[in-house]
């Protein structure tokens, strides 16, 4: 990973794009700004990394903005790793993709997609992959009901049978 | 006249390939020409040969395969959103079952990943239990690969075979934990229990048994002209595609890369023992078959260093805010019995932070990426899957073959539904 | 341990002339009539000298006697084809049960068959996701009758470790004979869920419970001219252009 003076000389030089570095538990973090990530991530391979090893999404509720797209990207050579957050809001969730650089992301995105609702501008097929296609809503995000069947227990079996005549 | 002598398989071969089938393939008289078209076809998720529910709608010509699109989500179980519902110990069983073959696996990157963020220690011993438990179920999950696929290769007794050694290995795990799969052994800060009396022993005579069947696997499928002809030569694809599509593990190591988080970037100890990558050089079917086949060797080796390094020790973290007390503290010991009765109601809480955990698993790189807010329940759990990423390969790779070799490829990817879906 | 070995005594109805080389030693093979006629007696024991109770001793002894609907329920109990499906975990341990140690083989269970409509057990290994249940509904449709459903596993049974949005209990959408619980079970639950089934069919042949969940004639038979039947649930088939639906 590179150490903290490491991650501002790459931040520095990115420049405008960075909003905030990160150097948590040794591990480094980007958070830059949405309309920046092509040129971000070619930046880094310039850099070195030049393999994604994961792009997911995380839902920041309460937080605004609130969806969050994190990758994570290695550099094999040194054996380095950094992570490149940024984060969009519900009103606005759309990031540009990387999919045409980084084939590795077609999939990620979909999913992220799928979960979260983010919308990726230039993705090839961006359809849901792992719920149904006509399924309405985005579980992933923290103000999705979690769902399931409610357990019956025999004690209150009756009740229960009562409350559905 | 004295027979001739039987030719040689390739003499075989050359007649084989030098029958034209050209005067039947003339269109009839007044019949309109045949003409080339694409057929779509539907590997539906219930199929003999993917393995799991995997749908595959093949773009065929004749019988070329022009184009490949996985269709998953299938087994979505939403185990990221349960995830979230749950205290942190309480996410290790829910965890387990995603990558169902691997499943220490899948602790062992969330539990690192909660570790880290904790920055707790685990001491050693755990350590060395936990590299002895994983290098085992690499072995399990390679077993249940070479099994399945020779299943779709068409041979069924290598399943046989190698459900007999994967037996031996449940055993063990059923000695340590008390289960045979999704042990739930590993926890966070160490390892649920100590090993028993006798697992030494028995584990002693798995290692002793196993590079010896392993042989046998391979002198069974090595040098058959079947794996021959259906692995050799099939499907290959270069390390620099591999790496752009993001795809680890053996399917990289078969293409020449030798990447491999427990040389590159080694975590619980794994510095300690003394092992090699196989690598392949083409990166065909037949490497990515040869080199599992390899690992398991290693793998025996990493277990039997592992067994005779194994220090004294505790085999949790002391840390009795993180690790439950052991239970006979609970009678002397007013603070065991607060620190019991807080960790298995709330659960202890994690200060707020990201981290992103890699570890290297039979399939690839498997990393738990774990969201903290400060609470005893996790924000966000995220499984990178390698199966999950290694399935965009399956496409590149299988474009200009056979039907046949796409069922091949789709054996030796090894992809488990279970990580793509979860 | 000792081991005598005597020649058997000619068979009767080779005339007594005594055994051949070889024949000593085959089993003694008589078709129905002649052992319902008591050729393997003589004296006082034939057939034609019995009467009454010692009669009816002797034919029970050599026949049994059974309903055609028992009989077939124990030929259909005794050789199941299960259908080759496994969706997640459970599947392993559903290898493990048709592996050498716990071998389903044993019991004559071990064709599985890769085609529903050759398959009358279909054992539910896994978690039954929402996108994943009209698929197993259509396939248990086109198993045909008579068939037997086996949840296998607390996920499919109930909704196991995880209760979200993303599963479905098998007992919603389809009818199950056994729920086998684990998670995953072993195989030896897997094998005790079996034998149960095959107990429940010798038993019962009749499956009264289906009839109280109305959960016959649930096969998929194609529709069209050769079978001259209409679909069985016609589905409305959409009007308008997927574009105009979506937008």
């Amino acid at each position: 990973m590179p150490d903290a003076t490491g991650l501002e000389l790459i931040a520095h030089e990115l420049g405008e794009a960075v909003v905030e570095t990160v150097y948590f538990r040794e591990r480094a973090t980007l958070r830059i700004d949405p309309a920046t990530i092509r040129a971000t991530l070619q930046h880094l391979r310039g850099k070195g990394y030049a393999f994604l090893a994961s792009v997911h999404g995380v839902d920041y509720y309460p937080e605004e903005p609130r969806l969050g797209v994190h990758y994570e990207l290695l550099d094999m050579a040194k054996v380095d790793r950094i992570t490149v957050k940024l984060r969009v809001s519900l009103d606005a969730p759309a990031v540009d993709s990387v999919t045409d650089q980084w084939p590795t992301a077609n999939h990620q995105e979909r999913e992220i997609y799928d979960m979260f609702g983010v919308v990726f501008d230039g993705h090839p097929d961006l359809r849901r992959i792992l719920m149904p296609e006509d399924y309405e809503g985005h579980p992933q995000r923290r103000d999705f009901p979690v769902g399931g069947e409610p357990v019956i227990f025999t004690y209150d079996e009756a009740k229960w049978l009562e409350s559905r005549a | 006249m004295s027979p001739p002598e039987s030719p040689t398989l390739s003499e075989y071969r050359r007649r084989e390939q030098s029958i034209t089938l050209s005067p039947l393939e003339q269109p009839l008289e007044g019949g309109s020409e045949l003409t080339d078209e694409l057929l779509t076809l539907n590997f539906g998720p219930h199929h003999p040969a993917t393995h799991g529910v995997l749908r595959l709608l093949v773009t065929l010509e004749a019988e070329v395969v022009r184009d490949v699109k996985p269709i998953v989500g299938y087994v979505h179980t939403g185990i990221e959103k349960t995830a979230e519902d749950k205290a942190y110990w309480k996410v290790i069983p829910v965890v387990e079952r995603m990558d169902y073959l691997s499943y220490y696996f899948n602790a062992m990157a969330y539990v690192g990943a909660v570790e880290q963020l904790l920055e707790v220690e685990v001491p050693t011993r755990a350590q060395y239990l936990r590299v002895i438990h994983l290098e085992l179920n690499r072995i399990a999950s390679h077993l249940i690969w070479l099994g399945t696929s020779a299943l779709d290769l068409g041979s069924t007794s290598i399943f046989l075979y190698c459900l007999r050694e994967r037996e031996l290995i449940l055993d063990l795990f059923e000695m340590s934990s008390g289960a045979r799969m999704h042990t739930r052994y590993f926890q966070v800060g160490g390892v649920a229990e100590d090993i028993p009396a006798g697992f030494e022993a028995k584990l002693r005579e798995f290692l002793a048994i196993m590079p010896k069947r392993a042989d046998e696997y391979g002198a069974i499928l090595n040098a058959n002209e079947i794996v021959l002809q259906r692995l050799r030569g099939t499907c290959p694809l270069d390390a620099e595609t591999l790496l752009s599509l993001g795809v680890t593990g053996p399917l990289l190591r078969a293409a020449g890369n030798p990447w491999d988080l427990r040389k590159a970037a080694p975590y619980s100890s794994y510095e300690h023992f003394d092992f090699k990558i196989p690598v392949g050089t083409v990166g065909d079917n037949y490497d990515r078959y040869a080199v599992r086949l390899a690992e398991i060797y290693e793998s025996v080796k990493i277990v039997a260093q592992a067994l005779d390094g194994l220090p004294e020790g505790p085999y949790i973290t002391g840390d009795r805010k993180v690790a439950l007390p052991p239970r006979h503290e609970l009678a002397t010991s007013m603070e065991a019995l607060i620190h019991h009765f807080k960790l298995v109601t709330e659960g202890f809480r994690v200060p707020p932070g990201e981290v992103y955990y890699p570890i290297e698993s039979p399939r690839g790189e498997l990393a738990c990426f774990v969201r903290s807010d400060g609470s005893s329940k996790p924000a966000r759990v995220h499984m990178r899957d390698p199966s999950f990423v290694n399935l965009q390969a399956l496409a590149p790779m299988s474009r200009g073959s056979y039907i046949a070799d796409m069922i091949a490829t789709t054996a030796m990817l090894d992809p488990i539904l279970g990580g793509i879906d979860r | 341990m000792e081991v005598k070995r005597e020649l058997l005594g000619a068979h009767p109805s080779a005339g007594g002339k005594g055994p051949r080389p070889g024949e000593d030693l085959r089993v003694k093979s008589l078709n129905t009539s002649q052992l319902l006629r008591g050729a393997d007696l003589e004296g006082a024991n034939h057939p034609a000298h019995l009467e009454g109770t010692e009669l009816e001793r002797y034919v029970e002894e050599r026949m049994l006697t059974t309903t055609l609907d028992q009989a077939v329920a124990w030929a259909r109990s005794n050789a199941f084809f299960p259908l080759a499906f496994g969706l997640a975990c459970c599947a392993m341990e559903q290898f493990h049960a048709a592996g050498p140690r716990m071998d389903i083989g044993r019991f004559g269970f071990e064709a599985f068959r890769a085609s529903p409509r050759q398959a009358d057990l279909i054992i539910l290994a896994g978690r039954v996701s929402i996108k994943m249940a009209p698929i197993i509904r259509r396939l248990y449709d086109q198993m045909l009758e008579p068939k037997w459903a086996i949840s296998m596993g607390a996920c499919c049974s109930s909704m196991g470790v995880f209760n979200n949005y993303a599963l479905v209990p098998a007992d919603k959408f389809m009818p199950i004979d056994v729920h086998v619980p684990g998670c995953p079970p072993r195989p030896e639950s897997l094998m005790h869920g079996v034998l149960k089934l095959r107990k429940m069919i010798q038993d019962d042949p009749d499956m009264g419970w289906r009839d109280r969940y109305d959960a016959r004639g649930t096969e998929e038979i194609a529709p069209g001219p050769l079978t001259g039947l209409e679909p069985a649930h016609p589905a409305p088939l959409p009007t308008t252009p997927r574009e105009e639906r979506d937008a």
